[in-house]
């Protein structure tokens, strides 16, 4: 980072801790940057005349008489249609060895988009996974993560649900990514000749972990500038928000914060809506839609990681590996698109709703059914036909390497229905029996 | 001289000032940083330290940043105009800001002064009046709307003119009133009152007792709520709690809807912006949006001023009140106003309580709730605030500090429950946990004897009871397996299950089966039982299943009809057919 000249150098740092370091300095507004020893940092607070100074890249090897200079701003990125196709760092500079980005200066983490200037979002995103599509259907300017344990391929997922995806630009924010993670999207997003609508801020496991703190703004600011100035539709991929939380709790602590539940900031859930709720259909036609990646621990959605983004994202989405058919899928009950009724029927076929609701209801028939058997008891004859009906749609519909049409995902799911069931015995309005019931 | 004072510390949005003279608690002041003011609110005061809390970023905030104090507390300001706007947590009227983005520091006029409001005098030259008192009357989106005497005014006044009917914009002078010392008042047609104090110009506050109708019918026919009454609505994240609300808030018989949106999603509050202006009110035929107020301060949105929109809403509902109105208050989430206080509170290094909350949050909820309830006014009229809150539990858990308090301060209890989300049964109130005190009310009960049926609250209370014994048997089915219990169990589950599917299950986003009007919960009800009170024979439990199963697909397909219609009354004697096929002779129902 460049000081100008004019900068006033410190260089008597009175405490210091591991995310962050404090000195006597005057003048400072509050979320400022500062540079300490070569280091990145940012102002988290002021009493009198000590500034406490947050340092991302950690304050290993930092001295009491490092050089301190504030540099007047809080963090900002350039902004313009060269950002397409290049890798940044989590301070936003470039990683893939081309030049700096030249364009309007802003700060990230802006303000909020006026609830009023807001628009419904209505616009269905097609994955082609119907355990996607069919049961929890995406809608631009939604937010949902994949709630998923570290070992399910949710970046295979994630990298797949983007391509196909049709959106003017896609910006990946990763937190924390191994390096062979890294590549893997590098990979698939060059082999699928995509690159140029592509925009990449990444923090790897090699980098410090409290840098990560940049990487959604970053990614965001980007995004807002593709969505407001250039009405653009983008899809922003966060990953791993897990990693994220953890770099906050870090800071805080050193902060001396009390900790509240699983020992998070009392402010967790206000940190992550601020992200999340970047989220946003503009009525001109730009939008962002975010789909992060939270990594449960053991399964545990009650962990406060976890818990306090399903209380602020639009649904989540569960990964599970479904020992019956020997394949991950896409687990229809705890997974939820909470936008889905904006398009579902609407959109898609009139049918839509009631078949999703149908199967589930059969695939839940089935899971009690199941429950019987491993209890010992006889099943009946219905039982077993769920069961049976419980391994075909597993099969041809939860699957995530399912890649078809909404029409023919219904079209499916009919003739499940029909294979395993009478009508009666499915609950669907009688009109839509009586047109698609396979004859 | 109004105090000043400077910056002298800032961590994220609290900032401590030390003040040039006096200030006092609650009072609102302004951090002045590049020419923005900032809006703050003092929430502690210690030697010569004030800290206040700020309703915006505080980014660029410099020690010694000047400050002005206001000389006044968060207030609101109270007038036509209310209904429609759609405002933050401070009441600045969102749709007045022409940014895409919320500026910092831009705070806008909650109502419009420059409108002319049609207005009619109630009172004339020499009549007594008294704070509250009803002095005149617009038309506010077709609804009448009183012009009161300024709730802040002690004592009793004599109006010396008034103006004639006619045009007025509510800055004009519409009366005159002097008091005992003939000190002249002069009133307008609007107000300001300070949010967190609650407005008490009402004689008595008696227990409320009218059923309130939803059309919801798991909480109409099963745990009411009734005008001025209290409840929440506790449940894990994407259980229902705010399609279970929204729902409420488009059929709920009353005047007047305040809908605070406090920390949750933008795109929810959009949908309700969508919906409403489209959606008929179908008692009056007009748009829903008239009857509405919106206080939208999202999770995204400053989080002090979150915590300032729930008494922002209560105020403005407490105005609707003491016009004799019946006012319905909906907050999701209020645990996200409890969180805003811990925010808060831990900034200040204050002793934390339970889960690091501030050690009052009890008597800060507890007071909130009693700002709700039913009134009869100094005039004999009546009016009413009914509060629904939905809590959102850290992890789902109900044993967490915000649900335990709110459930002393509530009297109706929606507990949605994750299994019954997971299975699709909406809404996920379940009924077994949940309860409403109003039941208990003798006044309750004598007002639905009248209104629905002698007998009511014992079909309630029957009903209740199978949904109970339906539930134990399930278990001991699931213990002992299908053929280790008699058939007859197998019957009393589903019975049950009917009572499940086709009372308590309803389907938020259908057309006909969103709201049900009390006379048909009532046809329902007695349909429903009467089938439950049925005694049918089987050979064994296999048949059972799929039987029950043709019965509720059929009531569901009644559910979807409009009521009495011929596609309705079809669906019944479909399901009369059914029902004789397997009822014991002496119960049979009649097929006309
Ligand atoms: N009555 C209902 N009928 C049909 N679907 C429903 C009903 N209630 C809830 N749902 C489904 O559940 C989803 C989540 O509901 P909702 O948004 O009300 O949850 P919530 O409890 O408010 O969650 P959060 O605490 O995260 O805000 C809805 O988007 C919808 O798909
Ligand atoms: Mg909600």
């Amino acid at each position: 980072m460049d000081t100008k000249a004019f900068q006033k150098i410190y260089t008597k740092i009175t405490q210091i801790t591991k995310a962050t370091c404090s000195l006597r300095a005057s003048g400072i507004g509050y979320d400022e940057l500062a540079v300490v020893n070569g280091k990145l940092a940012q102002v988290v607070k002021i009493i009198r005349d000590t500034v406490t100074l947050q340092v991302f890249g950690g304050t290993e090897g930092i001295p009491t008489n490092a050089e301190v200079t504030f540099l007047g701003k809080s963090p900002t990125i350039k902004v313009s249609e060269d950002l397409a196709g290049r890798f940044f760092n989590a301070y936003g500079e470039p990683i893939d060895g081309g030049p700096a980005i030249e364009g309007e200066e802003r700060e990230i983490g802006g303000p909020s988009v006026n609830p009023v200037r807001r628009k419904q979002p209505s616009e269905l995103i097609a994955t082609g996974i119907a355990g996607i599509d069919l049961n929890n259907t995406l809608v631009s300017g939604q937010k949902i993560p994949f709630f998923a344990d570290p070992d399910q391929p949710f970046n295979q997922v994630m990298a797949m649900v983007a391509l196909r995806a049709k959106t003017d630009k896609i910006i990946l924010g990763g937190m924390g990514l191994t390096n062979d993670d890294y590549l893997f999207y590098k990979n698939v997003f060059d082999n699928a000749g995509t690159l140029d609508r592509i925009i990449s801020f990444v923090n790897t496991t090699d980098n410090p972990p409290v840098e990560r703190l940049l990487v959604p703004d970053m990614a965001l600011t980007a995004a807002e500038y593709f969505a407001v100035d250039k009405n653009e539709t983008v899809l922003v991929l966060l990953t791993d928000m897990t990693l994220y939380a953890d770099a906050l709790s870090i800071v805080s602590n050193r902060m001396d914060q009390i900790p509240s539940k699983d020992s998070m900031p009392g402010s967790l859930y206000s940190d992550l809506a601020k992200i999340y709720e970047k989220a946003v259909q503009f009525p001109e036609g730009g939008s962002i839609t975010i789909i992060a990646v939270t990594t449960l621990s053991g399964g545990d959605i009650t962990h406060a990681i976890p818990d306090n983004t399903g209380y602020i994202t639009e649904g989540q989405l569960f990964l599970r590996r479904d020992s019956d058919i020997g394949k991950v899928i896409v687990d229809p009950f705890r997974s939820l698109s909470r936008l889905k009724q904006l398009v579902i029927g609407k959109k898609t076929r009139e049918d839509h709703p009631q078949v999703m609701n149908a199967a589930v209801r059969l695939y839940a028939d089935a899971a009690n059914a199941k429950t019987k058997l491993e209890n010992g008891f006889d099943l009946t004859d219905y039982d077993q036909r769920s069961l049976d009906f419980a391994k075909d749609y597993s099969n041809k519909l939860l699957a995530i390497d399912v890649n078809i049409d909404i029409d023919e995902m219904l079209t499916t799911g009919w003739s499940l229905f029909n294979k395993h069931f009478k009508p009666e015995e499915v609950g669907i309005k009688q009109d839509l029996v009586d047109k698609y019931w396979p004859k | 001289m109004s105090t000043k004072g400077k910056v002298k510390g800032i961590i994220a949005n609290l900032v401590v000032v030390e003040a040039d003279g006096p200030v006092s608690q609650n009072e609102i002041c302004f951090i002045i940083t590049g020419g923005t003011k900032l809006m703050a609110e003092v929430i502690k005061i210690s030697g010569i330290s004030t800290y206040v809390q700020v309703f915006e970023s505080t980014r660029g905030v410099k020690i010694d940043s000047d400050v002005e104090f206001a000389g006044h507390l968060l207030e609101v300001t109270l007038g036509p105009g209310l209904l429609s706007k759609n405002y933050d947590g401070l009441q600045n009227d969102l749709d007045k800001m022409k940014d895409v983005f919320l500026k910092r520091g831009e705070y806008t006029h909650p109502l419009d002064p420059g409108k002319k409001w049609s207005f009619k005098p109630l009172v004339r030259p020499g009549d007594k009046v008294e704070a509250a008192s009803w002095i005149g009357e617009v038309q506010e989106n077709a609804m009448p709307h009183k012009i009161m005497i300024p709730f802040s005014l002690k004592g009793n006044f004599t109006i010396k003119n008034i103006v004639e009917a006619g045009d007025y914009t509510i800055e004009d002078t519409i009366a005159t009133i002097v008091d005992n010392e003939s000190k002249e008042i002069k009133i307008s047609m609007s107000q300001k009152w300070p949010v967190k104090v609650p407005i008490t110009n009402f004689k008595e506050k008696p227990r409320p007792f009218r059923l309130l109708e939803t059309g919801v019918r798991t909480m109409d026919t099963l745990n009411p709520i009734v005008e001025g009454g209290t409840g929440f609505i506790p449940g894990p994240f994407g259980a229902g709690k705010t399609v279970l609300q929204h729902a409420i808030s488009k059929q709920a018989e009353a005047d007047i809807v305040i809908v605070a949106a406090c920390g949750e999603r933008a795109n929810e509050v959009v949908e309700i912006f969508t919906e409403f202006p489209e959606l008929e009110d179908v008692r009056t035929g007009r748009k829903l949006m008239e009857r509405t107020t919106i206080i939208a301060n999202t999770s995204n949105m400053p989080v002090a001023a979150r915590e300032a929109s729930v008494y922002t809403a209560m105020t403005i509902a407490e105005y609707y009140r003491s016009m004799g109105l019946k006012v319905l208050m909906l907050a999701d989430s209020t645990s996200r106003w409890a969180q805003a206080l811990r925010e808060m509170s831990n900034r200040l290094e204050e002793l934390p309580g339970p889960d690091a909350f501030p050690m009052d949050l009890p008597a800060v909820i507890s007071s909130f709730y009693a700002r709700a309830g039913f009134v009869y006014l100094n005039n004999g009229e009546t009016g009413s605030i009914t509060f629904l809150g939905t809590v959102s539990p850290a992890g789902g858990n109900l044993k967490e500090p915000v649900t335990e308090s709110t459930k002393k301060a509530a009297r109706c209890f929606y507990a949605l429950a994750q299994q019954r989300a997971d299975s699709k049964r909406y809404p996920a109130v379940d009924p077994i946990d949940s309860y409403s005190k109003y039941l208990e009310y003798p006044e309750f009960t004598e007002f639905v004897s009248n209104i629905i049926s002698e007998n009511w609250i014992d079909l309630v209370n029957e009903a209740k009871t199978i949904l109970q014994r339906g539930k134990e048997v399930y278990e001991q089915i699931n213990i002992l397996g299908d053929d280790g219990v008699p058939v007859d169990y197998h019957i009393t589950y589903w019975k049950s299950e009917i009572i499940d599917f086709v009372i308590l299950q309803q389907d938020a986003f259908d057309k006909i089966d969103q709201s049900t009007p009390i006379e048909r919960q009532q046809y329902m009800l007695e349909h429903v039982l009467n089938i439950c009170n049925s005694e049918f024979s089987f050979d064994s439990f296999t048949e059972v299943d799929s039987y029950f199963k043709r019965i509720i697909n059929t009531y569901k397909q009644m559910n979807y009809s409009d009521f009495k219609s011929e596609k309705f009354n079809k669906f019944e004697k479909e399901l009369q057919n059914i029902v004789n096929e397997r009822v014991v002779a002496e119960t049979q129902i009649s097929v006309e």
